[in-house]
């Protein structure tokens, strides 16, 4: 659109400025739809928490230790990435890369916890297949865990892309503005995820 | 678990399909080989197909949901005739499962291909204008919202010649969707093509969203805001509210059908009831998404050919916003017989009745604005009358079904057909068509044609009525919906008359699309010889038109700042806005 916006009159400039924080607030506004989205997954595993049609339940299913480890990972990637974001801020690219390449590591760390613990469930035939509850379960965290993919792959590009000789651009910004909040988000939807899954089934 | 594609999937054996195949073939190639001839090839890639220019997807929304009006409309008559012939014996000419396939098809195409289709091409084309905006606040994601929804309403149509389509109803209710009872690929199309619709549509409800609270011209704050733009907002409101739900209800059926899970299945714990109250709270306010921009249209017309300011411009924006919000209470209205027990169901039936206060606000605030008004008795003032008419018959059978004791009687009746199409044929179709007219000159340059706009208005209000008022009686007396065949004399009588006035419909429509798609070729001819409609021609309705005050045709925006140079005493918004700074 940048070169849409180069037109000879005189509120281009206006205009440009005007857009940088359309992006900010349309992605925002578009995580608000994907915060209902995964109401209405929650709102599923509501209904389904207690049919587990002879199988197995949460209680004797679920391990604390490994999703603690988990919570904690994607909890301190969150703070990692509000180092990047202030290393941005002070438009230093080394201590960026730094702590987005940190916040990498965790977020990859807690993907691979999160798959190894469904392995594990399908291996002992606590699949999606085996009930309602588990079909739930299965889809609501893989939901989350495949945001967390998309996030992932989000970073890479947004490092690799800082490597130009102007990084700092409004644009730019916008971009880390707008993964800024995604990561963030995804860390609040965890934390629901961590309570009203695992905590409360295992209870 | 996708299976293979093989040559029994292609119906050679269904000549209905096979001759609409030939048929589409024809089209197509003519209509390839004259773009070939005119050596447009080139014009229609680079102006049109790979646009981001809100003007053109508007027009190219349009141009899809009146090609889906058509096929719609096709699959209308022979469910209609299928049900004239199959009377007392005779099996008619639809076997079960092409019938089946054919009322599933009617739903998905005139609801999400046809009403969300020409709903967004009228936002497209009309909220950016209004709002003194140059485009929405990200055009290439409109594109891609417009490319989304066409690619989808292409899939639906190839499962015409390639597989089957969904045999469950236009909402595939489980668990007849699920793979045990429905193992072919209707479903996976069905499922395919609304969810890359729905994505789709999400995504513009985002973009305007963004672009009516961020990109308002200077000064044009909430309450300065045009009828139609307020409407559109509360929509792309509902639209982000409830199409996530749509995606994770689809997604969950999906999962069903590939994985083995069991979200709706009859085994495993799953919850058929779960599904509905999904599905539904997507799909109640989804009606309000299609008839909220209706009544901004009709607002618009009334009191431009009333020669006076809308009547209660706040209590219209209020209740616009008081349906919005009530949208979200009465779902359960739609399966009140699945027993959620009387508490639940007393609860919706009375959030339902509510819903028709608001409404019938709007209806009188329309009446007092043309109450001692100069009204110019147009094409367009037909179809806002007619639709008063029409909808407030939809509207009060609409409250008569949301009582839970009658609607046990009503439930899945031919009546239930009838109530919504009163209210959808009636309020969104003539809601739209009538914008459509209004707008024309807007985007094209000239008016449509007028005595042709009044007959098809009458053989719409009449045919409406004979086509439908027969399927009240018919419900009323028992015969449900999605009949195949029956062998009861007096359901006969009305089927017959019903099919009568499918016909009568089925005229006007081929009439009218003959009809302004000549009158659109003069206009072509005309233009490349005078570039009238590009430079615009200053049609206004009363020379009035709504604040900011701008031309009444918008150019394309190659041609907007040349076009503003070429016509120095028009007032357009962007002259203005400099002017204020």
């Amino acid at each position: 659109m940048a070169n849409l916006s180069a037109t000879p009159h005189g509120s281009a400039h206006d205009d440009h400025e005007h857009h940088g924080t359309n992006n900010v607030f349309g992605f925002w506004v578009y995580l608000m739809t994907d915060c209902i989205l995964f109401g209405t997954l929650f709102a599923t595993f509501a209904v389904m928490r207690t049919q587990f049609a002879g199988g197995p339940t949460g209680k004797e299913l679920f391990e604390l230790n490994g999703v603690g480890l988990e919570t904690a990972l994607l909890l301190l990637s969150s703070i990692t990435f509000g180092f990047g974001m202030l290393s941005a801020f002070a438009q230093k690219r080394g201590a960026m890369l730094v702590w987005l390449a940190i916040t990498f590591l965790l977020g990859l760390g807690f993907l691979v916890l999160e798959l190894r613990e469904f392995a594990n469930l399908i291996h002992e035939g606590a699949g999606p297949d085996r009930s309602a509850f588990l079909s739930a379960f299965f889809t609501l965290v893989a939901t989350h865990g495949l945001h967390v993919t998309c996030g992932l792959v989000w970073i890479a590009i947004v490092m690799i892309q800082s490597f130009t000789p102007q990084v700092f651009t409004t644009r730019y910004m916008d971009k880390l503005q707008c993964l800024s909040l995604f990561w963030h988000f995804l860390d609040i939807v965890w934390i629901c995820v961590f309570t009203f899954v695992y905590l409360l089934s295992v209870i | 678990m996708l299976g293979k594609l093989t040559l029994s999937a292609i119906p050679l054996d269904v000549p209905i399909l096979v001759g609409t195949f030939t048929g589409v073939v024809i089209v197509a190639l003519a209509v390839l080989g004259a773009i070939t001839y005119f050596g447009k090839w080139g014009y229609l890639w680079r102006e049109w197909l790979t646009s981001v220019d809100h003007k053109r997807l508007g027009i190219m929304y349009i141009v899809l949901a009146l090609v889906m009006l058509f096929r719609g409309f096709a699959d209308a008559v022979m469910m209609r005739s299928q049900l004239a012939l199959a009377y007392n014996g005779n099996p008619g000419y639809l076997p079960p499962h092409h019938y089946d396939q054919v009322f599933s098809a009617h739903g998905t195409i005139m609801i999400f291909f046809m009403a969300m289709a020409f709903m967004t091409g009228l936002l497209n084309v009309i909220v950016p204008l209004q709002i003194g905006a140059r485009d929405v606040a990200f055009p290439f994601l409109n594109s891609l919202s417009f490319w989304m929804t066409t690619i989808s309403a292409v899939l639906i149509n190839v499962s015409l010649f390639i597989g089957e389509f969904a045999q469950c109803g236009w909402l595939v209710y489980p668990p007849l969707s699920e793979q045990q009872f429905s193992p072919g690929v209707g479903v996976d199309y069905y499922i395919w093509a609304v969810q890359l619709a729905g994505v789709g549509t999400l995504l513009t409800g985002v973009n305007f969203f963004v672009t009516i609270v961020k990109m308002r011209a200077p000064g044009m704050d909430w309450m300065k805001l045009p009828v139609f733009t307020w409407t559109a907002l509360v929509t792309v409101v509902l639209i982000m509210a409830v199409f996530p739900v749509l995606t994770v209800t689809l997604g969950e059926l999906a999962l069903d059908r590939y994985l083995g899970m069991h979200f709706f299945t009859n085994d495993g714990g799953g919850s058929v009831q779960l599904y509905l109250s999904l599905i539904w709270t997507w799909g109640h306010p989804e009606v309000y998404i299609l008839i909220l921009p209706a009544f901004g249209v009709f607002s618009e017309i009334t009191q431009t050919f009333s020669r006076k300011p809308l009547f209660g411009y706040r209590v219209m924006v209020y209740a616009t916003l008081a349906i919005g919000v009530l949208s979200f209470i009465v779902w359960v209205h739609h399966f009140f017989t699945m027993g959620a027990g009387p508490n639940v169901n007393a609860f919706f039936g009375v959030a339902t009745m509510i819903i028709a206060v608001p409404t019938g606000v709007k209806i009188f605030n329309w009446l007092f604005t043309m109450y001692k008004g100069r009204i110019q008795l147009n094409g367009m003032m037909y179809w806002v009358i007619g639709f008063m008419v029409v909808f407030s018959i939809g509207g009060m059978t609409g409250v008569m079904m949301a009582m839970p004791a009658a609607d046990f009687v009503l439930h899945n009746s031919l009546f239930l057909i009838a109530h919504f199409h009163n209210v959808i044929i009636g309020g969104v179709y003539f809601g739209y068509v009538a914008g459509l007219n209004f707008w024309w000159p807007k985007v094209l340059g000239f008016k449509m044609n007028e005595s042709w706009g009044k007959r098809a208005f009458w053989c719409w209000f009449i045919g409406f009525f004979v086509a439908f008022v027969p399927l009240y009686i018919a419900g009323f007396e028992g015969m449900t919906r999605r009949m195949n065949h029956y062998d009861n004399a007096d359901w006969h009588v009305q089927m017959l008359i019903a099919s009568g006035g499918a016909a009568s419909l089925l005229w006007v429509l081929s009439a009218s699309c003959c009809r302004s798609m000549s009158r659109s070729v003069i206009a072509i001819l005309q233009r490349t010889v005078t570039s009238r409609v590009i430079r615009g021609m200053h049609v206004r309705w009363n020379g009035r038109c709504h604040r900011p005050r701008r031309l009444t045709t918008s150019p394309f925006y190659r041609t907007f700042m040349e076009s503003i140079r070429s016509i120095p005493k028009s007032r357009s918004v962007v002259v203005a806005m400099k002017a204020r700074r």
